[in-house]
């Protein structure tokens, strides 16, 4: 067995870090530099976010020259934190793991960029766009290249800004800030949990580097393991939007297609997936907390699709899909060493074909006008051709067909499920159904059937530097797969231990099943919305307590409200109240008294101190109290 | 009558604090003999020279090694009391300095011109007219300064208690000489002293009992009674509590924090930029020194009541900031909720034999905490209005556009507040938490990291408006002279800092603290 033993870095490998500097510093010169670069912005963000990709690229190449034992290199920046107790090192960890990711961040990343040159064309705030996109990346990086938790969490931290800001980018609509501001307070919670986590680590280790966790997690009692398991799946849950954290996913479709692609599909929400597989030593000492993993990723699998199946929104309809694809790489990823590469690997393919259909659905949106209804399309194929081809090939890799990216990757997942857990494997398999089913149902209503455009509304095809993009990450959605099949778990295998799974590319019994299974998706979606059928303008009213929880979420939302927001509002009231009675009275009675001086004295004698005094006299009671009881006990 | 000893009075290793009293009292000289036009920069020259001084004398005791017990058994200087007197010396310059800020506002500071005339009356007006200016907030602040410096560095509850009194006198007359809003500003000033008059109550009530039970006012004493108990033990439960409910008013903590915002909004707003930090620091300084070498042995008495402490000023502080809509007010939650933070580690980590994660990581705290209130009020007094300061955050919408340097800074500041990866603030809270998490307090991080993760829409909130909301109209932010940019410019750099690279200033921190006893 290859473990993971870091070198020093050299050559290439000591710049590393330009590769998160070049798009951080980028990103505050396009904020400061004013209306200076507002013709050039967009172009520069590219190349800063292109450079980092070279620089990945360079490194990948170097790495695949070396022998396994030595890919891994450490690059130590400087001494962050030293406390006595606690030596904190910032440095870069670039392994096996964190090259892939990073090369999906920049390659994706860039491609998204360029796209977005062409997508964000006429928009008045261009330059600031780009420069939270590259603010974005940056951070990103920092999240997957840092060795340890705490720069991680710095990252972790970026990365929701950025999202944040990007949500909320179109901030004339009040949706959009309503969604930033839900998506922000949703991972705040998760935050919680990350937060959790590493602070047991420094009590427990003394450090919170990669490496000393994972030397001490053989160390650990159950219980630790199990709570810092759980600390982290929470914060991973909510980066990775997966249930009970899911809420704010669908509602983050408000910012910019291009970010939703990016950040909310392709690289951001998969941090979880990350953060797991990372830590897979100490989910390897508790089964209680890698249970758990597999369930919260079983659930989200399933909500995700159910979601997929009810919405019109077409962006709506691939947030679910994000979800649910997430979900399968959670439960991979909670099912122990046989699932952590091909939960990374479907973490890949789900980057190439989904960056693909999101950039896909940008274009059809701005050949309809930004109308996101998939009822009002129809009808598409003929007149938006590389939008139509390249969002085929992402569809065709989404639902398994065989040999296209997603074929490989999912079915490796429901195989190691079934080989798990009789339970996980069958939600896996349905869920692989459910989305053969939402997706035909996609893609019949974009592009197949007829016109049911909206008045005034005339597609045309999108300019070459949205189109090129596509084309790049469709070949990846074909290729992907078959490129990295056979390669992936041993290159990995330093990273995230030695289970090296049989793969052959005939399919055995399970993948049949799979096949059989999503070719009865197809055929449903095809007998309910393909041919000729009618669409209805507007969703059909109905009663059928499936589509109804579909398109509701799941009630989600209204789950939250009742269990979070209500009483957190009721709790923050009362205390405004209170506090608004006791000790607001007199300032805000002062606005009067300024007009008039006689009232002043009259005012001020009228007892606000007298209140202060007395729940100071009734604070110290209150402490006396205390400290009494707890000599007591 | 041979036995009362020579008082001995060590100069040197105490200059810095003479030299903080010096100045004040050549400022009431200042204020007597030199022609009226003069006062105002010979006062601000004498502030400047005589803390500059102070600092400079500092730094050459503290590389001549000098620590020790002074001034027979009242002050001890040890590594603590080098880093507080530092803060409060380098805090009370960058702060006092905003006093002197005459541009913003037609050439007025931001005092009344005559703080004993009846608001709206024709003395007032007249005051006013000629443009008379109290110049005497400049030593009124350094004595403040001198108190806070003792207090924080007592080992004896009568030095302790005087030196209370000399740091609170100034800050309450202070408090009411605004020059806009006087009757605000008149009101604060009143509630401050009369609720600061009852905390003295407390805290001189609990000095007498303390020396009922131990015999003795110096530290030491009642530590070896608290060793060797000749009372009972109800005798010392009631001093603490007494001696606790003094010294948590002075910090703001709840359920003692009525008057904060009150007093903050009321103040001028440099006074309250003044306060919010160095009485805290000098607070939160001689807390922890009364409760570490004092009743140290003591600790699982105090634990328990001052996590509780903490806990409700946390929640309290955050809760009832999320809710305000004026920024002066919002700080001053704030600051509660900041109270809250440092008394985590205070609880924290006295469950090991030695202190210094605790202290390190209270001083680390106030540090940052200071950098950023300093930087924060400086920059309210900027934010202005036809009738003034501009004080409603909905006001200091779309600022980020008008001033994108200024409005930065301030973000940077928040950010701090806020506790955010890559500023001193986020380094203070985890050095806090890991304190107390280390002393066995793992349920107060755990509410204290909610606290901090809901807190941060509050700075979030501020943000928003200044960056993504569209300007309002009549709201800038004034072209103020260098008094005012420096604060902001060493607040936020300083933020930075701490956050970036807090190495050395650890490292300083957690080598020089443990007490001396």
């Amino acid at each position: 067995m290859i473990t993971l033993e870091t070198i020093a870095a050299t050559g290439v490998f000591s710049v590393a870090w330009l590769m998160i500097a070049v798009p951080a510093l980028m990103a505050g010169l396009l904020l400061i530099s004013g209306k200076f670069f507002d013709r050039t912005g967009h172009w520069m963000a590219v190349a800063a976010s292109t450079t980092s990709f070279v620089l990945a690229a360079w490194m990948f190449i170097q790495m695949l020259g070396a022998d396994p034992e030595h890919r891994a290199v450490s690059v130590p920046l400087y001494t962050w934190i030293n406390s006595g107790t606690w030596k904190i090192d910032a440095g870069l960890q670039i392994d096996q793991l964190s090259i892939v990711f990073a090369l999906l961040i920049t390659g994706v990343g860039s491609l998204i960029h360029l796209y977005s040159v062409g997508y964000m064309a006429h928009d008045v705030r261009r330059r600031r766009f780009f420069a939270y996109l590259n603010l974005f990346v940056a951070a990103m990086l920092l999240l997957v290249l840092a060795d340890n938790y705490l720069v991680l969490f710095v990252g972790w931290e970026g990365v929701g800004l950025a999202s944040y800001l990007l949500i909320g980018f179109w901030q004339h609509k009040p949706s959009a800030a309503a969604a930033a501001k839900k998506a922000f307070v949703m991972n705040r919670v998760g935050d919680l949990g990350l937060t959790m986590a590493v602070m047991s680590m420094l009590a427990l280790f003394g450090s919170s580097s990669f490496e000393a966790v994972n030397a001490g997690a053989a160390k650990l009692s159950p219980g630790w393991a199990t709570a810092i398991g759980l600390f982290l799946l929470l914060g991973a849950a909510g980066k990775s939007a997966q249930v009970p954290l899911q809420g704010w996913l669908l509602d983050a479709m408000e910012g910019p297609t291009p970010v939703s692609a990016l950040i909310h599909a392709a690289t951001m929400v998969t941090a979880g997936v990350y953060l797991v597989v990372r830590s897979h030593e100490v989910f390897e000492m508790s089964a209680t907390a890698a249970t758990a993993v597999v369930i919260v990723g079983a659930v989200t699998l399933l909500a995700g699709a159910w979601i997929g199946t009810s919405k019109d929104d077409i962006k709506k309809v691939l947030a679910g899909s994000t979800m649910s694809q997430i979900g399968y790489m959670m439960l991979a990823a909670g099912i122990g060493p046989a699932g952590y590469a091909f939960a990374i690997f479907h973490l890949l393919t789900h980057g190439f074909f989904k960056a693909n259909m999101f950039l896909g659905a940008g274009s059809v949106m701005h050949a309809m006008d930004d109308d996101v209804d998939m009822r009002h399309y129809g009808a598409l194929a003929k007149i938006l051709p590389y939008t139509f081809y390249t969002f085929a090939m992402g569809y065709l890799a989404i639902i398994g067909f065989p040999f296209f990216a997603g074929y490989f990757s999912k079915d490796h997942i429901i195989e190691a499920a079934f080989e798990h857990n009789l339970w996980a494997g069958v939600a896996a398999l349905v869920g692989a159904g459910i989305t053969a089913f939402y997706m035909t149902r996609l893609m019949l209503m974009t592009f197949a059937g007829q016109k049911r455009w909206r008045e005034g509304v005339h597609p045309h095809e999108s300019p070459k530097v949205m189109t090129v993009p596509l084309v790049v990450l469709a070949i990846f959605s074909v290729f992907g797969g078959l490129l990295m099949n056979a390669w992936i778990q041993e290159w990995l295998e330093p990273a995230v231990g030695n289970h090296v799974t049989e793969i052959s590319l005939v399919p055995n019994l399970i993948g049949w099943l799979t096949l059989a299974v999503v070719a009865a998706g197809v055929a449903i979606a095809w007998f309910v919305f393909g041919g000729k059928r009618t669409i209805p303008d507007v969703a059909p009213a109905t009663r059928n307590p499936f589509t109804v929880m579909g398109r509701n979420e799941l009630f989600g939302n209204t789950v939250n409200d009742v269990l979070v927001v209500q009483p957190t509002m009721m709790a923050a009231r009362g205390l405004t109240v209170a506090d608004t009675k006791a000790i607001d009275g007199g300032a805000n009675g002062l606005v009067t008294v300024f007009n008039g001086l006689s009232t002043q004295v009259r005012r001020l004698q009228n007892g606000q101190v007298r209140t202060y005094a007395l729940t100071m006299a009734l604070g110290a009671v209150a402490v006396g109290v205390v400290m009494i009881l707890s000599q007591l006990g | 009558m041979n036995n009362i000893p020579t008082p001995t009075f060590e100069w040197l290793p105490l200059a810095p604090v003479m030299a903080v009293l010096v100045a004040a009292c050549l400022g009431i000289v200042v204020e007597a003999v030199a022609p009226r036009a003069r006062r105002f920069i010979l006062q601000v020259v004498l502030v400047v020279v005589g803390i500059v001084a102070a600092l400079a004398l500092l730094i050459f005791n503290f590389w001549s090694g000098n620590v020790g017990i002074l001034a027979m058994g009242a002050i001890a200087l040890d590594g603590p009391t080098y880093l507080m007197w530092a803060a409060l010396l380098v805090f009370g310059l960058l702060s006092i300095l905003v006093f002197a800020e005459r541009r913003i506002d037609n050439g007025m500071t931001a005092f009344a011109a005559s703080a004993a005339s009846v608001p709206g009356s024709l003395a007032e007006a007249e005051a006013s007219q000629a443009r008379h200016e109290h110049s005497e907030v400049f030593p009124l602040a350094l004595f403040s300064l001198s108190g806070m410096m003792v207090f924080a560095s007592a080992t004896d509850l009568v030095t302790a208690f005087v030196a209370l009194e000399v740091m609170s006198l100034p800050l309450y007359l202070l408090s009411g000489m605004a020059r806009r809003r006087r009757l605000l500003s008149q009101e604060a000033a009143l509630k401050y002293f009369l609720l600061g008059s009852l905390s003295s109550a407390f805290f001189l009530f609990g000095m007498a009992l303390a020396y009922g039970y131990s015999g003795s006012f110096d530290y030491r004493g009642i530590d070896a009674a608290v060793s060797a108990p000749i009372y009972g033990h109800g005798l010392l439960v009631t001093a603490m509590v007494l001696m606790a409910v003094g010294l948590l008013f002075k910090i703001g903590a709840v359920p003692f924090h009525n008057w904060v915002p009150d007093v903050y909004v009321g103040a001028p707003t440099p006074v309250t930029g003044f306060m919010a930090i160095s009485t805290k620091l000098a607070a939160v300084g001689a807390m922890a020194r009364f409760f570490f070498v004092a009743v140290g042995a003591e600790r699982w008495s105090w634990q328990p009541m001052l996590a509780a402490v903490a806990l409700v000023t946390m929640v309290v502080g955050v809760v009832l900031a999320l809710t305000q809509t004026d920024i002066k007010r919002l700080l001053a939650y704030s600051s509660v909720s900041h109270a809250g933070f440092v008394l985590v580690a205070v609880v924290g980590a006295l469950t090991s034999t030695d202190n210094a994660s605790s202290v390190a990581a209270i001083l680390y705290y106030l540090l940052a905490y200071g950098f950023a209130t300093v930087a924060a009020f400086a920059m309210v007094t900027l934010v202005r209005n036809a009738a003034g300061e501009a004080n409603d955050v909905a006001s200091w919408s779309g600022l980020g556009r008008s001033n994108p340097i200024l409005a930065g800074a301030f973000a940077i500041i928040m950010l701090s507040f806020a506790g955010i990866p890559l500023t001193g603030g986020f380094i203070g809270k985890w050095g806090v938490f890991a304190a107390a998490w280390v002393g066995g307090y793992s349920w107060l991080v755990v509410a204290g990291v909610i606290a901090s993760l809901v807190a941060v829409w509050v700075y979030l909130k501020v943000i928003v408006a200044m960056f993504f909301s569209a300007p309002v109209e009549g709201v800038s932010i004034a072209k103020g002279s260098l008094v005012t940019l420096i604060p902001i410019a060493v607040g936020a750099l300083a933020s930075v800092y701490l956050g970036l690279f807090p190495g050395p200033v650890m490292d300083l921190m957690t080598g020089a603290s443990i007490f001396l006893r």
